[in-house]
């Protein structure tokens, strides 16, 4: 039996394989989006550029060398210029796509575990702890996420670090409210009913049980939301709040670039071309995953 | 409408209060846990350095710093509610007052560039739905995700370095020349502290023009945003709408399609476009933040990033307190609106 076979039968003779048909069916289907498929191209170019940026960019990326400094594009040597210290933008932006990422890996990996924990268990025990975490979340809900994150790196002072645990933290919300609205539907169906007759407890039943049942919906949320996590940081980066020079990040790039806005446009404007492609690929990709993995959208 | 309604109307609007009080009041405790952790004491920053140990104390006394937590933080909400939101640590001026003057710049930014997105993106919503698959519907949902993903300060000085620097279609970051700046502060006396109403009402209208030249760059910028994220909910909610079986009813009867999508249908997608008008709105306001200091507006986003600079904390906070405020507000006031235009929702 061939792979393709394998993953097509009809049959499936266990759950690993009903589960891995069931994902090449939605391949399938995300396949036929082009616009997906380009956003899909994009995050993995992103990815690769990311692991391979010291064998990939020609220049150091901080290293600075002031006879070289603000050449325009297509300069030999340097297809998008260079910055006022000489620095190849080119290889700046090769290895900020290193900081980006690493950003957007850890605000992915702690916003949505947060929100999905508080989420299951408002809806699971509903009661004055719904009550209470739900108010909480709403408070969070109304903070401006931007104006939230700028007063906590105030207070907790710039820098990558910081800057994770800023955005973070205003961005549990959504997820919670998510994984909560999933967690009702299911909490009195039959098989949780089963579980608990079985002896299981609050804990063992919300996370064998619920969890799995609210992933899709938090992982086509955690999709879109990473463009939004890339303008963020970038933006505390422009604001010199974020990662600090002399580190590639993009939006301080853009930043130091300003200065130069009409005499040297280059330098301001391709790191924002590269947070502008990148975050486009996230949400072209987030919007087709939602298309073919939210039931609810499908037809439409 | 009936008494009944009214009095189920009153009792939700009443619920509603209640809760958004008590949002207000959490929205509080998070500035307040802030303006706790700061590593910066208050005292000290007040006095400073060299301040002798009974000044210290006197000035501490005075914040009410040697009351217990949970009473500072009664005092603070107190003070909060009565529209004091501390000193300016950089202009020793009361912060309340110092956004007053500065918010009427970013609500006249945020209102034009909500009109632009509105203007634009419900009818480019509407016909993106009408021919669902179509090209006119992949372009309009391309360009509505572009404006998701373009980082706003850099949307601001691509527009400055193309329609100011090489076309010279508009003037440049600031509200007014500085030339009529000075005249202005003379000449107009302000009455909403926007420039364009205000120049208009005193029938200046060569300021309202070197204004509206200054404010129709961002404006539009921020539009653009706004109209991505308008466009792509019109298209869904009409959808949605075009699929009930009134609509076909109304086509059955021969109705014009055109009387069927813009009466018939866009009635029912009014009512969840408030909610969606109403967050875009106050999500320009944010927005607003990273582009005022690219034009060099001087709003509340100016304002709050300045104090960032120099670690003025009761400013940021205060801004952080009225932005959230306002947020707040707003979702109230789609809230109602929504009660008020759909007949279900009581």
């Amino acid at each position: 039996m061939t792979m393709m076979d394998w993953l097509r039968d009809q049959n499936p003779s266990s759950r690993a394989q009903a589960r891995a048909g069931q994902a090449y069916l939605n391949w399938l289907r995300l396949r036929r989006n082009p616009l997906a498929m380009a956003g899909l191209l994009i995050a993995s170019v992103l990815m690769l550029v990311a692991i391979f940026a010291p064998w990939l960019a020609p220049y150091d990326p901080i290293a600075q060398d002031l006879s070289q400094r603000l050449l325009p594009p297509l300069t030999p040597g340097h297809v998008m210029g260079t910055d006022e210290f000489g620095r190849d933008i080119f290889s700046r932006i090769l290895f900020g796509s290193r900081i980006t990422l690493y950003i957007v890996l850890l605000v992915v990996l702690t916003a949505p575990v947060a929100g999905l924990f508080i989420g299951t268990v408002a809806g699971y025990f509903g009661g004055w702890v719904d009550s209470v975490l739900m108010r909480i979340t709403d408070i969070f809900l109304a903070f401006p996420k931007l104006i939230l994150a700028l007063a906590l790196v105030a207070v907790l002072g710039p820098g990558m670090v910081n800057a994770v645990l800023a955005i973070a933290l205003t961005s549990w919300p959504p997820y919670a409210r998510v994984a909560r609205a999933e967690t009702l539907t299911v909490r009195n169906s039959d098989y949780i009913a089963a579980v608990k007759l079985q002896g299981a407890g609050g804990g063992r039943v919300i996370w064998g049980h619920i969890m799995p049942m609210c992933l899709p919906s938090v992982i086509i949320r955690v999709t879109l939301d990473m463009a939004g996590v890339i303008l963020t940081a970038a933006g505390l980066g422009f604001l010199g709040l974020g990662v600090q020079p002399p580190l590639p990040e993009w939006g301080a790039m853009i930043s130091s670039g300003r200065k130069y806005l009409f005499e040297q446009w280059w330098v301001a404007t391709m790191p924002g071309l590269a947070i502008f492609v990148v975050s486009l690929g996230f949400n072209l990709l987030g919007d087709g995953l939602r298309d073919v993995l939210d039931p609810r959208s499908s037809g439409k | 409408m009936t008494s009944h309604r009214l009095i189920g109307m009153a009792r939700q609007v009443g619920g509603t209060a209640v809760t958004l009080l008590i949002t207000f009041i959490g929205l509080l405790a998070v500035t307040f846990i802030i303006s706790r952790v700061v590593p910066i004491d208050p005292v000290m920053s007040i006095l400073g350095e060299r301040a002798s140990e009974a000044q210290i104390l006197e000035a501490r006394l005075r914040l009410g710093l040697d009351e217990p937590m949970w009473k500072q933080f009664g005092l603070y909400v107190g003070q909060a509610l009565q529209g004091d939101l501390g000193l300016s640590v950089r202009t020793r001026e009361p912060v309340a007052q110092e956004i007053a003057r500065h918010f009427p710049a970013t609500l006249e930014l945020a209102t034009l560039a909500t009109i632009l997105g509105v203007l634009v993106g419900v009818p480019a919503g509407v016909l993106a739905a009408t021919r669902p698959g179509s090209l006119y519907d992949q372009i309009v949902r391309l360009v509505g995700l572009m404006g998701y993903s373009m980082p706003v300060f850099w949307l601001g000085l691509i527009g400055l370095l193309v329609f100011y620097g090489q076309l010279g279609w508009v003037s440049g970051p600031g509200r007014l020349d500085a030339s009529f700046q000075m005249m202005f502060e003379f000449e107009v006396t302000p009455v909403t502290g926007m420039i364009l109403l205000d120049t208009a009402l005193a029938g200046r209208w060569d300021m309202f023009a070197n204004a509206f030249s200054h404010i129709i760059l961002p404006a539009s910028l921020l539009g653009y945003i706004s109209m991505a994220y308008i466009s792509r909910m019109t298209r869904s909610f009409m959808m949605n709408e075009l699929g009930q079986e009134y609509i076909t009813t109304a086509r059955v009867k021969g109705m014009p399609e055109r009387r069927v999508i813009w009466v018939h249908a866009m009635k029912n997608v009014a009512v969840p476009l408030i909610t969606v008008v109403a967050l875009s709105y106050a999500s320009l306001l944010e927005g607003a933040v990273l582009t005022e200091t690219i034009f060099a507006w001087p709003g509340l986003g100016s304002y709050i990033t300045d104090a960032l600079l120099v670690a003025d904390m009761p400013a940021v906070l205060g801004g952080t307190v009225v932005v959230g405020a306002v947020f707040i507000g707003l979702n109230m006031l789609s809230d109602l609106l929504y009660r008020l235009v759909d007949p279900r929702a009581v």
